[in-house]
């Protein structure tokens, strides 16, 4: 049994600040500039190409995404969703080897009436996202968060699965095939490369950018009594989490997406999941922090960004000058035990400062895969 | 000695610091040089306009805020005990806001 006084002298792991700069663990040559994980130093190089392979590894590894299908990026602004989005650019450009090939579009949802910010910060905010958008030249919705006051309550039920689920080891190849099938039945004349053309070509011309309907004061004040009517910040946080995922989800059916991409890191899902524990969601833990999120049907949520720690999301968006845009949340400035997430947080951040293997401890065992669960069942 | 040392906030930090992500700064000059635990202590006094304890803890930064000096970790620098030289880019990158 573990006593108050043993002794634990020299057996837990503990970081080492080095003093003489070290070389890349990787080319071994040039001088490392950055520390990931539990010690590897990377050089500048070496980083890029790690960090650009690591994404490509995890779609590629996941075998969930198929060519020419429609997939919905969930941008907030913040550095993983922003890096999401640079290394969804970077993967489907054309010199690229291998390059990945479906047919991307952006979701945005402005969550100002919320965390009561002013309709000029929420304006601007806005159009320096916009911005970012229009570079990428994919098609991006911008969705305030108000309108998930008139989504159809028919949004909570979990649409039917686009394609069955094969068993055999073949699946990913079985499913390719079924989904180009699909697609061939709705539209005859067009082979998967057209469609990918004619879809891009619908989104540059016709469809108008999703900037949907403006929203006026008492949608906002409806909203801000929603939210005032919840008393704990842990509480709105969640009820703020469940909204945006049902906005995402409403949007992604209504535009014909059938996946969408969340730019959760590591270290964000180890937080989530201890705080999901504590809010009585253990149940779920394989769908809130895994890749692939089955449970809607006919939309699957992934998380491609889910090996990446904080810190090397912020070294790359700084190093590399990836856009993103700091747009304060409802625990912006809260005091540490503001909300259980809030303080998860910080445990864990603290935490993983003096013990770098923290974050993937926490995560280290992969949720049972989720195939295995019978559809229907939480 | 240490004159000029350029700051970049990012992340959410500047919220701390007036909104503005990008300083320039002269340290007073002193005998022995600069260091990074002094410089935190000199910021700490001059330039947070709000909240210290979400910057600053103790002898160190606040965790989960990143440090580069010249776009490196302040790790394989010897993070606390650096000493800076003159026209040193100093970085705070706040990655407590996921996105």
């Amino acid at each position: 049994m573990c006593q108050v006084d043993e002794e634990y002298n020299g057996q837990l792991e503990h970081r080492v600040t080095p003093r003489v700069s070290k070389k890349c663990v990787k080319c071994k040559e040039n001088t490392a500039v950055l520390i990931i994980r539990a010690g590897d130093a990377f050089c500048r190089g070496c980083f890029k190409e790690y960090f650009i392979h690591k994404f490509r590894a995890m779609l590629g590894k996941n075998r969930v995404i198929f060519p020419g299908e429609k997939v919905l990026l969930a941008v907030s602004g913040g550095p993983a969703s922003s890096s999401m989005l640079s290394q969804v650019q970077e993967g489907l450009s054309r010199d690229a080897p291998k390059k990945l090939r479906f047919v991307p579009g952006i979701i945005y949802i402005d969550e100002g009436g919320a965390s009561g910010q002013s309709m000029e910060e929420r304006e601007r905010a806005v159009a320096q996202l916009e911005s970012v958008f229009r570079a990428t030249n994919y098609h991006y919705h911008i969705v305030h968060l108000e309108q998930v006051l008139s989504l159809p309550s028919s949004v909570l039920d979990a649409g039917s699965s686009a394609t069955e689920k094969p068993q055999t080891g073949s699946s990913y190849k079985a499913a390719v095939d079924q989904f180009i099938q699909t697609k061939k039945n709705q539209h005859p004349d067009l082979s998967v490369e057209n469609a990918q053309s004619h879809l891009s070509s619908l989104s540059m011309h016709e469809v108008e950018n999703g900037v949907t309907s403006p929203i006026t004061p008492e949608h906002t004040q409806a909203l801000q009594k929603l939210f005032a009517s919840v008393r704990t910040l842990t509480a709105k946080e969640d009820l703020l989490h469940t909204l945006r995922q049902h906005l995402i989800l409403h949007t992604a059916r209504t535009q014909g997406y059938t996946k969408v991409m969340m730019g959760d890191s590591c270290s964000r899902l180890a937080i989530k999941l201890l705080s999901n524990i504590s809010l009585g969601r253990g149940a779920s833990l394989a769908t809130d922090t895994g890749f692939s999120d089955p449970r809607y049907g006919d939309v699957v949520i992934v998380r491609p960004m889910r090996d990446y720690s904080s810190k090397e999301i912020a070294y790359y968006n700084r190093m590399f000058d990836i856009p993103s845009v700091f747009i304060p949340g409802l625990d912006t400035k809260a005091q540490d035990k503001a909300s259980i997430q809030h303080l998860t947080e910080s445990f864990v951040t603290k935490l993983q400062t003096d013990f770098p293997s923290t974050v993937s401890t926490i995560y280290r065992h992969p949720p049972p895969s989720c195939s295995t669960l019978p559809a229907g069942s939480s | 000695m240490v004159s000029l040392l350029s700051l970049y906030l990012g992340g959410g930090a500047e919220l701390l610091f007036g909104s503005v992500k990008e300083h320039h700064v002269t340290l007073p000059n002193q005998s022995e040089p600069w260091d990074m635990k002094q410089l935190l202590v000199w910021i700490r006094g001059n330039m947070l306009k709000e909240r210290p304890e979400l910057f600053v803890q103790g002898d160190t930064v606040r965790p989960g805020i990143l440090v580069l000096i010249n776009d490196a970790d302040w790790e394989l620098m010897g993070e606390l005990e650096y000493e800076l030289q003159d026209k040193d880019n100093v970085v705070f990158i706040s990655t407590l806001h996921g996105g």
